[in-house]
């Protein structure tokens, strides 16, 4: 039996106490919301707490409010299963609820939270793995060694961005609400991630993130393409997030965000060069998709060969901006695999 | 010396033993243990139910699942301070007045359980399932029970047990609410 | 007799209730008084030679109660007698990551582990050997050199026949070479043992295993105490395949862990260790040729394998014939040619998974056929259908083909899925293929060499009339308790319920050698049969008395006893029982099973012969997307020839989870290796198909009642994995073209044929050459040609 190593655990009740006790604790204290990331991480010896601070108890931060007019504020407590099945974010932020019906599997959806996977820590098959078999492979600088065994001569970790809503609150702008000692902050999605494998949030340890704050949904489109192997449990090995704000057939604005493609979610920027202002045609489709083909750079560290994950990239591309242009019967687009 | 609920903060040193008080199966637990202990482990090492399995300890399986509060949740990676105060049922709590629960008949009927090692949870997540959606098509079925893993079956057997019985659960149901009202 | 009440009706099983319940005791379940807990010091390097191991910091550690080292288990030991090579705990070398060092009881698992970080190892690393290339070419300190030669385990080379000219004699002939990736059984139960010192100076050992006997052996061998100090006892096992039928080292630690601190220890693997444990299917590299006429009729083939076994020998012996052996069974070949290599890598040890050596050459000789056919300008089906074995016959390798449904399953499978009228007619992306294959009713040898019954079955009943039924057999799951009370039930007149089990502890129980090679339903189903009829005769004879009518004329139907001229008169069983128990004393008898000689003139043949052969046709329906490499089983049809199918519900059960691992193993799964390691010992890693990616299975058994096997029935927990995988991978080649011969059919390997197309190259995947390593002298032995097949029914009835 893989069990949990000793830990302090604290239980505050409000976000004020959840700040106050991280502060408190300082490095040694980490956050467990729904505990579907952290504890197994904590049974392999990913992670060492001395303290966790833990969430049940902060009802706030489970609260869904606003409109799709003003915009949908989730707090970052709510339940992946929460998400998925909130009726406003099906019809008004369909990638959201399509992203987090996703994740893993459905006692993980029950259990875990939004503002968890936000946070997921970059996975690795040479770093997800049990104590003993990371000592016999030797240590990488993830945990408790200073090689990165993907990229041996590197000088940073290239651990995956896994997440599935990483790459959606990406492309739909969403702003992060952070609350730390020195107050409250709000953060674009792409300000929240750094390019790095172990320092991948831009998050003060002393920060909790509270909130997701989703965009008015006026005119707004999305989806999420989802890649593994299996039709459950797995972990994304593609994830293509799209969202057009549409004025009739015009694209006005257009972001598209790729992860599991990289140690943060990636937003493909020439999206906004080749759909907005227009309506786009098969061609700037294709524009897209070879730009974002460009633009990841998958690696040898999850499953399925990474030669075959980057050429996913352009069905996948193509299948998501399709799907949100109503570009030809769905039968003509390519395939999603999830 | 054990110490019931936890403070806010705080809490010094390395590992807490604690007091706690839980619903399992209808009954009253209380437990001394100390915090980091999975509900799993408490289930089956501190309460002697072993009907719950574990297959990898990392939420990877299903095997360990259970309801709490009706959701189905993984023991292996639930601690129980957690959960205080809710109903935890576990496969031991699904049977009633000797009765076995009509998920529990089906399976058996229908070979749905065959090593048996991985029944216990699929019978919960399927408990879950049918509470929310009693009459599920296949497809609803195979979603429902997408966190269980099964390596004998091929899952047929099982879909089929849900359906057989949700079938009988569904006329029970409409015999109940046809029956004749009896004046108390 | 066909009026069965019993037999034949679909019904659960004797264990559900226990299994839906949670009351069913696994090993890991059991919890005895001041137990301790024990954990395993693993090696980190693949190959390396132990310089020291000081254990005193371990020792020292608060709780911790014993550690033991290999020195305090010298004896070595093995599943087959010929292969001595495994140690409970390392001694001078350790062969693979994980292979264990050092052993571990403390009060609880996490002092255990502490204390094994506390060990302190110096190891001396050698060269590893990964692949049966590196094993057989590579320069350096081999794992272990035997006769054949530095890193090779067992090489056999046999010819029926004369090869060279009947290959002269055909009108074309076709070489193909394929590779069949490792997978592992990944029970979802992680193996455990629990063992306890009794105060009369026995150690009793309860464990999750397939074959409670032959650990019984071993654990003898190894502590060096008489079989009779130590009890073994089965408990249910979560999940088998075939991944617990080796006596396993951490069995064996627990069982000397016990005896040294005079405490109850358990041990449970953890997933990562399950992981090491092993024993699944060799990754098998092979060539075939094969010789046909214009009229498509076989004259020769000749096949080689070459097997990764991993560390150590497991039943790799055996596994080795096996991927030889049974080719013939399923089509008439005059003149065959087997040549089969086994190395040693520095990877956990292979060995019986579902199908045992016979699912690698099956799916070679399938997709090969599917070639060969075309090129002579046949259809696929029709070529195989032109050298179908027929029943009744004996093969060039000597194996005795008795009921055989095989031409039955062939036509209903085909029927039933369209084939004929979508192979090759679907639209571009859909595609339909087909493969067949036969498997054994249990090997008609023992593991090691004696002359007794492979099955013994007692009844007794007591004064409330229940059958108390003690047999060695340890139902894994497919179903060993339900045969045994429903064979016994429907010969007594009573129910299933009605017979009460005890079983696998051989203390209590007579011999059933294990749960493996598809053996239990025949050998101990034949055994209970034959105990029931003692014991209804028994009966028959005091209620004859009684009745006064002659002793042929007593009847046993619905739990009742009566003269079968009067059904509306007679006695219930407990008064019948109660009669007989009055004339003859205490109620009890006796059946035993011992297959008949059916090997062989020849070193060699005691693999591969079986009372009976199984026999199953597949049908898989694909969708091949060209531009994802993405393939999905839309449906699979399977046909099998069970015999008799004693329990349909059991028998759909057993072949739905035969095609489920299948499935998986051609498409998703694969035991890899990377810098040494196992690259991915998880769950999650480990792709196991989920309830979202099984595709409906239309099942279809064909019924030949087996003139030997119980109430005619034959094996069906294994066979029927074997079709599927060729069936998908012919089904994939109809779909897109692309040609595998190789496995997994993974999405890469997929876009990577559809490049080589694109090129203007055959879109064949798959390996290129051979390793460079020379078998010694061929063994020639002449076919049993005009050998007239005898038979050997047990019971008059069936």
């Amino acid at each position: 039996m893989l069990r949990l190593p000793p830990f302090a655990y604290v239980a505050p009740s409000s976000v004020e106490e959840v700040v106050e006790a991280l502060h408190t604790h300082g490095p040694d204290a980490m956050i467990v919301a729904g505990g579907t990331d952290l504890y197994p991480n904590m049974k392999r010896r990913q992670f060492e707490p001395k303290v966790l601070v833990g969430l049940a108890n902060v009802p706030e931060l489970r609260a869904i409010r606003g409109t799709p007019e003003a915009g949908l504020t989730v707090g970052a407590g709510a339940t992946l299963r929460e998400v998925s099945a909130h009726p406003v974010i099906q019809e008004h932020y369909y990638a959201v609820a399509k992203a987090a019906g996703l994740v893993s599997t459905t006692p993980l959806r029950n259990m875990g939270t939004i503002g968890g996977n936000l946070c997921v820590d970059p996975r690795c098959n040479y770093y997800d793995m049990p104590f003993p078999w990371r000592k016999a492979v030797g240590f990488c600088m993830k945990k408790d060694g200073d090689i990165c065994l993907v990229a041996p001569g590197s000088p940073r970790c290239w651990a995956l961005s896994s997440s599935d809503i990483a790459p959606v609150s990406l492309a739909l702008e969403a702003k992060l609400r952070l609350i730390g000692p020195q107050g409250t902050r709000a953060l674009e999605a792409n300000d929240f991630y750094r390019d790095d494998g172990i320092e991948y949030l831009t998050k003060e340890r002393d920060e909790i993130l509270t909130e997701i704050q989703l965009p008015p949904a006026k005119g707004l489109r999305t989806t999420y393409w989802k890649l593994r192997r299996r039709g459950s449990f797995d972990f994304p090995i593609l994830g293509v997030a799209a969202a057009l704000t549409m004025d009739d057939g015009t694209v006005t604005r257009a972001r598209l965000a790729l992860g599991a493609v990289a140690s943060r979610p990636e937003e493909v920027v020439e999206a906004r060069e080749f759909l907005e202002g227009k309506e786009p045609t098969e061609a700037d489709v294709h524009a897209v998709a070879e730009a974002a083909f460009e633009l990841a750079k998958p690696l040898d560290n999850a499953d399925g060969h990474f030669y075959w994950r980057k050429r996913m990239v352009r069905p996948y591309v193509q299948g998501a901006l399709k799907e949100l242009l109503r570009m030809g019967p769905p039968e003509s687009w390519p395939r999603e695999y999830n | 010396m054990a110490k019931r609920g936890l403070g806010k903060g705080r809490v010094k040193g390395e590992s807490q033993d604690i007091w706690l008080r839980l619903m399992v199966n209808g009954r009253r637990c209380d437990v001394v243990a100390p915090v980091q202990k999975t509900l799993l482990e408490v289930l089956r090492e501190d309460l002697g139910l072993t009907g719950t399995k574990h297959g990898c300890e990392l939420g990877e399986c299903g095997t360990c699942g259970i309801l709490v509060n009706d959701l189905f949740v993984l023991s292996c990676l639930t601690l129980p301070v957690d959960i205080q105060g809710k109903e935890v049922t576990t496969v031991e709590g699904l049977a009633h007045n000797g009765k076995l629960h009509p998920l529990q008949q089906a399976f058996s009927e229908l070979g749905a359980a065959q090593c048996g090692y991985c029944t216990p949870g699929f019978l919960m997540a399927a408990k879950a399932l049918l509470d929310t959606d009693p009459s599920p098509t296949r497809e609803a079925i195979q979603d429902g029970l997408s966190g269980n893993l099964c390596r004998c079956t091929g899952y047929l057997k099982i879909f089929e047990a849900v359906e057989l019985a949700a079938d009988r659960m569904g006329a029970e149901r409409r015999k109940a609410a046809t029956a004749p009202q009896v004046a108390p | 007799m066909t009026d069965f009440s019993v037999i034949g009706k679909p019904r659960g099983r004797v264990d559900g209730p226990a299994k839906v319940t949670g009351q069913a005791q696994f090993a890991d379940d059991l919890h005895l008084p001041g137990m301790l807990f024990a954990k395993l010091l693993r090696s980190p390097v693949p190959h390396g030679r132990i310089k020291a191991l000081d254990t005193s910091r371990a020792e020292a550690l608060s709780g911790v109660v014993a550690v033991l080292t290999g020195k305090d288990l010298p004896e070595k030991y093995g599943i087959l007698p010929v292969s001595q090579d495994e140690e409970a705990l390392c001694t001078e070398k350790v062969r693979y990551v994980g292979d264990p060092i050092a052993a571990v009881a403390a009060v609880d698992e996490d002092t255990a582990e502490r204390a094994t970080e506390l060990i302190a190892l110096e190891l001396e690393e050698l060269p590893s050997y990964m692949t049966i290339e590196e094993a057989l070419e590579k320069e350096g300190e081999p794992i272990e050199t035997l006769r054949f030669g530095p890193n090779v385990h067992k090489a056999v080379s046999l010819e029926f026949g004369d090869v060279e000219s009947a290959f002269a004699k055909a009108d074309h002939t076709r070489e193909d070479l394929f590779f069949y990736e490792g997978s592992t059984h990944l029970p979802m139960e992680q193996h455990a043992a629990v063992a306890r010192w009794e105060p009369e100076g026995k150690v009793t050992l309860w464990s999750s295993t397939q074959t409670p006997h032959y650990v019984h052996r071993a654990l003898a061998k190894v502590l060096g105490l008489p079989m009779n100090r130590i009890r073994v006892i089965a408990t249910p096992v979560g999940g088998g395949f075939g991944g617990k039928s080796d006596p396993f080292n951490h069995e064996i630690v627990v069982a000397k862990l016990a005896i040294v601190t005079g405490k109850p220890v358990k041990l449970t693997l953890t997933r990562e260790e399950v992981f090491y444990a092993h024993r699944g299917r060799h990754p098998t590299l092979m060539w075939v040729k094969t010789g046909v006429r214009k009229d498509g009729a076989i004259t020769a083939m000749h096949f080689r394998s070459f097997l990764d076994g991993g560390a150590y020998g497991s039943y790799g012996v055996v596994s080795t014939y096996y991927t030889g052996a049974l080719q013939t069974t399923t089509y008439k070949i005059p003149a065959y040619k087997f040549e089969g290599t086994r190395v040693y890598t520095n990877k956990p040890p292979c060995g019986p998974k579902r199908g045992h050596g016979t699912p690698q050459p099956r799916f070679a000789i399938e997709v090969h056929f599917e070639h060969l056919a075309r090129e002579l300008g046949m259809d696929p089906i029709d070529f195989r259908l032109k050298n179908l074995v027929e029943p009744f016959t004996y093969t060039a390798n000597w194996l005795r083909i008795t009921s055989c449904g095989l031409r039955e399953c062939v036509e209903k499978v085909l029927e039933a899925s369209g084939f004929r009228d979508k192979r090759g007619k679907l639209p571009e992306g859909r595609g339909v293929g087909f493969g067949l294959s036969a498997y054994m009713s249990g090997a008609s040898l023992p593991v090691y060499w004696n002359d007794m019954p492979h099955s013994e079955v007692q009844l007794k009943v007591d004064r409330s009339g229940t059958v108390a039924l003690f047999s060695g057999a340890i139902d894994i799951g497919q179903g060993s308790d339900q045969v045994l009370a429903a064979t016994t039930a429907e010969v007594l007149g009573l129910e299933p319920e009605d017979i009460h089990l005890i079983t696998a502890d051989t203390d209590l129980t007579p011999i059933d050698l294990g749960s493996y090679s598809s053996r239990v339903t025949f050998m101990a189903g034949n055994a209970a049969i034959q105990a029931a009829e003692r014991l209804r005769d028994q009966i028959a004879e005091a209620m004859a008395a009684k009745l006064d009518v002659p002793t042929d004329r007593v009847a046993f139907r619905n739990g009742r006893v009566m003269d079968a001229q009067r059904p509306e008169g007679g006695v219930s069983w407990e008064e019948a029982c109660a009669v007989a128990e009055a004339a003859q004393g205490n109620l009890m008898s006796r059946g035993a099973y011992k297959p008949p000689e059916l090997s062989g003139p020849y070193k060699g043949s005691g693999v591969g012969p079986s009372p009976a052969y199984s026999y199953s046709a597949c049908v898989a329906e694909v969708t091949a997307d060209p531009e994802s490499g993405v393939v999905e089983v839309d449906k699979v049809w399977i046909a099998h020839d069970v015999g008799r199918s004693l329990n349909p519900t059991l028998v759909h059960g057993q072949v739905e989870g035969s095609v489920y691992m299948g499935l998986g193993e051609v498409l998703l799964e694969e035991q890899v290796f990377r810098h040494g390691l196992h690259k991915i010992p998880s769950m999650l890693e480990y792709k196991s198909p989920t309830t979202k990616d099984m595709p409906p299975i239309e099942t279809i058994l064909v019924e030949t009642v087996d003139p030997e096997g119980p109430f005619g029935a034959k094996e069906c927990g294994q066979g029927p994995l074997l079709p599927v995988i060729p069936a998908v991978a012919n089904a994939v080649e109809d779909a897109i073209g692309a040609r595998f011969h190789e496995i997994p059919i993974t999405p890469e390997k997929v876009l990577s044929a559809m490049d080589k197309a694109a090129r203007g190259e055959e879109p064949l995947i798959g390996p290129t050459s051979l390793p460079d390593y020379h078998l010694g002298e061929v063994l020639r032995v002449d076919p049993p040609d005009g050998k007239k097949v005898e038979l050997f029914p047990m019971h008059e009835e069936t």
